[in-house]
């Protein structure tokens, strides 16, 4: 028998992976040896200072470009860039997910495991303090989402699929409030997620039959010079991209998003918006990009296809919706179509604007998701629209702040929106997708109206007796919100740099 | 002098003032009031300098040129420059927004909303206005294009009258659906046009492009600025919008918004793609004369005065419309004069029906009657105002008006002849409202009405006076603005590479021979 041989493995590079897997380690003896009192303080500082600490490392490594540990992990521009995305946005959840001042104990349940309704559950969800779980079981999220966009095998991926996706379904099913829906919500995600999984495991099971290995590279070069039936190939692709199209909420699988969108607990829906928004559009790039470059002719019509239809079905459901995060929701499946006209663009440019976008989308949804937690009455958040009635009329800074975002979401230039579309839009007539530009471009008048409803009725409807009052943010979501909105004005007025360091980063290695 | 950053100061000056008003406190609304007022007349003053300082008979037809670089990845600079046609444009915003602002001082009084808001949405608004004719670098262009909506929606949604909700929703969907026309089709151009905004390049690629390729991006440009024109048939915005919104802001809206259509057509749709526009000028020939017959039917039927008016300058932009695609000289020249003439005069007509609906609390013709003998000076502006906008000899519009019909004709004659019916409907639906307002018996129920029976104001008179006394200037000697604005008509017109048959050969009749 021959000896085992480890491959050599650059520590240095998968640093930032490591620290936030161990901070979730940490985290989790963190519930078992601090009392209950200070924990949510300690378990704050210490997964933030976590991601600043992978943050650090990341830009440390920001010149880093190496494929390791036996080709699993790749490091490469892309990695780097995504990976400082979802680490910022992680951090900023992260602070929308430690505010305890809006409402007494946060947004989570004291006692995941108490039967709803049942007296105890009252009396907790008035006054006892959320659980703190959910601090690690984000770091936990974060990793994987961090080692989702390095993989460079099927393998890992899928490993790292599941690492970030199941700490998420349990996140779903913590809301203080509407406990019945927020677990509703994490069973269907649950279900649905498996069922995407297992397509994914299935896809690679075929692909490897097929190329005879899982890494991206293997399969490139198989792609080019096919030795197996390309049934194979073509099966597996489709299996694969529908498990990374389910985690990106692409029409037709989108349709856990509203549900599991107004379910979870909100700041966890910001969460899911933003950073697994970039893990899977990273995921998709990577896999699209490196691996399947070769049948690019076969796929695009497709994903084209997928892609028109993602963007005309968030925007027309999101005129029928009556719910603030449900319509939230519609909107960011129509922002998924976008980006993967950006991804369609297949260059370099699509590349970069692909990532342009998720940054300046991440930014602008924390930043709503964070106004709609501060909409609330005494039975929690305020969500149906009409309970948003003539707020402009009872907090002007806060229905200021809001519409600006809705008309980045509607990309009104001067907003991030506006330069974001602006970018994937000239990828793709680049790349010959101009069919898909004209899509995009009607689908946004359509979905122009939504934003516009709820614009008109913040300023110029009258107040009811039902308007909610706004509670005043607290420190951690002030901070949140604050950084989204000059994040989201910056990247529309100057968005120079950002687009040149996405410039940099385009540029995959194998 | 000419070194001094026009163009810019003179866009971001407005901002200043916007911001600097929205920073005063509510209560202080007469503080707010007065430096929304000093920072329009800075506005209008820098304006003068710049006319002054423009060179008329210079080689260059843009002259204060600017340029700083903004996104240089996407070759996206922040270029300003006027030629004769933006001279006049902006001289027009710089005049229109001191009256107006003067004009609106009592507007927001009674609403429980507040003033500096408003007064801070006026100057925001015209910093987009002014941005949009200075730039001149297409991106930057459609930035503006797209944030001047911002502004007016909220002063048509929160101080607007009745169906101001439903106005201003319609306003912004029409404007944005044709906005975002336009986005694809300036990608479309910044693919093809080798990856520059910059207006003087683009006009050198676009001698290039191919021929499909360039209808299809013209009409892209051209639906965007015929829905903001509005020509028929993406008319049904504005008399929504010219009716709820305020009368001062309905002035700027048809006065000075919605010449960024016309304008956009004549310095981007003709020298971009002129083969296209070529191929399409008979069609939007046809809407324009359309327009022309059907607003002024239209706003013969009209009851409401502010909708009547918006009507009027539907049928309006139609004259422009054939004046621009007739491609001659004269034409070109009388509609960016016509664009000129009509926000003297629709502006003052819009400014004067807002007095009246001021003092009566309604809008509508049958609520009027007889008010000439009550408020005689008010209603003898009205008269002026209604004698401009029908083009009477004398006043500025008529020199517009026949310019471009003479250039019509010269080139187009079936569509001359038909819009001149044109002129006996605006004689019509003017004369008549003025009949059923101000003349005949008195209407007993503005007997009741104390704010009937207080004439002209001195804020008024100062108000009405400037705009009077230009359209009565101009109507007798347009010389310095046709000046300024000739050499820019001629440069276009070479752009689009059509032939002038020369002003001589028409007078004398020999046109063609």
């Amino acid at each position: 028998m021959g000896e085992l041989k480890l491959p050599p493995i650059d520590y240095g590079a998968l640093a930032p992976m490591l620290i936030l897997f161990g901070v979730a380690c940490v985290g989790v003896l963190v519930e078992v040896l601090v009392p209950r009192k200070s924990r949510n303080v300690v378990q704050l500082a210490l997964t933030l200072l976590g991601v600043v600490a992978a943050f650090v490392v990341l830009v440390i490594n920001r010149d880093i470009r190496v494929v390791t540990i036996g080709g699993a992990v790749a490091i490469d521009g892309p990695t780097i860039f995504l990976q400082g995305a979802i680490l910022v946005l992680g951090a900023m959840s992260l602070l929308l997910i430690g505010e305890r001042q809006v409402e007494a104990g946060g947004a989570f349940v004291a006692q995941a495991a108490v039967v709803v309704g049942s007296e105890k559950d009252n009396r907790q969800s008035v006054s006892q303090p959320g659980l703190t779980e959910v601090f690690p079981l984000t770091a936990f999220a974060l990793g994987g989402m961090l080692l989702f966009v390095a993989a460079n095998d099927l393998l890992t991926m899928f490993v790292a699929l599941e690492v970030f996706s199941l700490p998420l379904y349990l996140l779903c099913a913590l809301a203080r409030r509407r406990r019945l829906l927020s677990q509703e919500a994490a069973l269907k995600y649950f279900l649905l997620g498996s069922y995407a999984s297992a397509f994914f495991l299935f896809g690679i099971a075929l692909l490897y039959g097929f190329a005879g290995g899982v890494q991206l590279s293997v399969i490139h070069e198989a792609v080019a010079a096919p030795q197996r039936s390309e049934l194979l190939l073509y099966g597996g692709l489709a299996l694969v991209a529908i498990g990374l199209l389910f985690k990106s909420a692409l029409a037709p699988f989108h349709v856990w998003t509203p549900d599991v969108y107004q379910g979870a607990p909100t700041p966890i829906t910001a969460f899911m918006a933003a950073c697994t928004k970039v893990a899977a559009f990273g995921a998709l790039l990577r896999v699209l990009y490196v691996a399947f470059e070769g049948v690019r002719w076969d796929f695009q019509p497709v994903l084209g296809t997928i892609a028109a239809l993602t963007m005309l079905t968030g925007a027309i459901l999101a005129v029928t919706q009556t719910d603030m995060k449900r319509l939230l929701a519609y909107s960011s499946i129509a922002n998924a179509g976008y980006l993967m006209v950006g991804v369609l663009a297949l260059s370099e440019d699509g590349l970069s604007s692909t990532m342009f976008y998720l940054v300046a989308y991440g930014f602008a949804v924390l930043a709503a998701f964070a106004i709609v937690s501060l909409v609330r009455d005494s039975d929690g958040e305020a969500t149906h629209l009409s309970r948003w009635a003539g707020i402009g009329r009872k907090s002007p800074l806060l229905a200021g702040v809001f519409t600006f975002i809705l008309l980045a979401f509607a990309g009104i230039p001067l907003t991030s929106g506006f330069t974001a579309k602006f970018a994937v839009f000239g990828a793709a007539v680049e790349g010959g997708q101009t069919w898909l530009v004209i899509f995009g471009v009607v689908t946004s008048m359509l979905i122009a109206f939504p934003y516009l409803r709820v614009v008109v009725l913040m300023w110029l409807s009258e107040p009811g007796e039902s308007t909610p009052a706004v509670s005043i943010p607290g420190f951690l979501t002030s901070v949140a919100l604050g950084v989204g909105v000059v994040v989201t004005v910056a990247l529309g007025v100057v968005p120079a740099p950002l687009i040149d360091l996405t410039r940099e980063a385009s540029q995959f290695i194998r | 002098m000419t070194d001094f950053p026009f163009l810019s100061v003179l866009t971001l000056l407005p901002l200043a003032g916007a911001i600097s008003v929205a920073c005063i406190p509510r209560a202080r609304a007469e503080l707010a009031k007065l430096v929304a007022l000093g920072w329009s007349l800075v506005v209008l003053a820098l304006s003068i300098v710049m006319w002054v300082a423009f060179t008329v008979d210079s080689q260059d037809r843009f002259q204060f040129h600017e340029k700083y670089a903004w996104i240089p990845s996407w070759n996206a600079n922040f270029t300003f420059a006027a030629d004769g046609i933006a001279l006049v444009m902006l001289m027009l915003i710089a005049v229109l927004f001191p009256v107006v602002i003067l004009a609106s001082w009592h507007d927001v009084d009674q609403s429980r909303r507040s003033a500096p808001t408003y007064f801070a949405l006026l100057l925001a608004f015209e910093f987009t206005m002014i941005g949009v004719f200075a730039a001149a670098d297409i991106f930057l262009f459609y930035v503006f294009f797209e944030v001047m909506l911002i502004p007016m929606y909220f002063i048509i949604g929160s101080f607007g009258s009745g169906q101001k909700q439903y106005a201003a929703v319609k306003f912004f969907l029409y404007s944005l659906v044709g906005g975002l026309f336009m986005l694809a089709a300036m990608i479309g151009l910044w693919v093809i046009g080798g990856h520059t905004f910059d207006f003087a390049a683009l006009v050198e690629a676009g001698k290039s492009f191919d021929q499909d390729t360039a209808r299809w991006l013209f009409l892209g440009f051209f639906v965007a600025f015929a829905i903001k024109a509005p020509f028929f048939p993406f008319h049904t915005w504005l008399p929504d919008s010219g009716g709820a919104a305020p009368a001062g802001a309905a002035a700027l809206l048809v006065g000075v918004m919605d010449k960024v259509g016309t304008f956009g057509i004549l310095r981007y749709c003709l020298p971009l793609f002129p083969e296209a526009s070529r191929w399409f000028a008979p069609a939007a020939l046809v809407l324009a004369v359309v327009g022309i017959i059907y607003a002024a039917l239209l706003a013969v039927g009209q009851n409401d005065l502010k909708r009547l008016v918006s009507y009027t300058s539907i049928a309006h932009f139609g004259f422009i419309g054939i004046g621009i695609f007739a491609f001659t000289t004269q034409g070109g020249t009388g509609s960016v004069l016509y664009m000129v003439n009509h926000g003297l005069a629709t502006g003052l007509l819009f400014i004067v029906v807002g007095m009246f609906v001021a003092r009566r609390g309604s809008s509508l013709v049958s609520d009027f009657g007889g008010a000439g003998k009550l408020v005689p000076g008010l209603a003898g502006v009205l008269f002026f105002a209604g004698l401009a906008s029908l083009a009477l000899p004398g006043t500025a519009p008529f020199v517009s008006e026949f310019l471009v019909l003479l250039g019509t004709f010269s080139t187009h004659k079936p569509y001359a002849v038909i819009a001149t019916v044109g002129i006996v409907l605006a004689a019509a639906y003017v004369l008549w409202m003025i009949q059923r307002t101000t003349q005949g018996t008195l209407n007993p129920v503005l007997d009741e009405v104390p704010a009937m029976k207080k004439d002209l104001s001195l804020r008024e008179k100062v108000v009405v006076a400037p705009l009077i006394l230009l359209l009565l200037v101009l109507g007798f000697y347009p010389k310095p603005v046709t000046d300024v604005i000739n050499p820019a008509v001629q440069a276009t017109l070479q752009d689009v590479g059509t032939q002038d048959p020369t002003p001589t050969a028409v007078a004398d009749g020999k046109a063609g021979r």
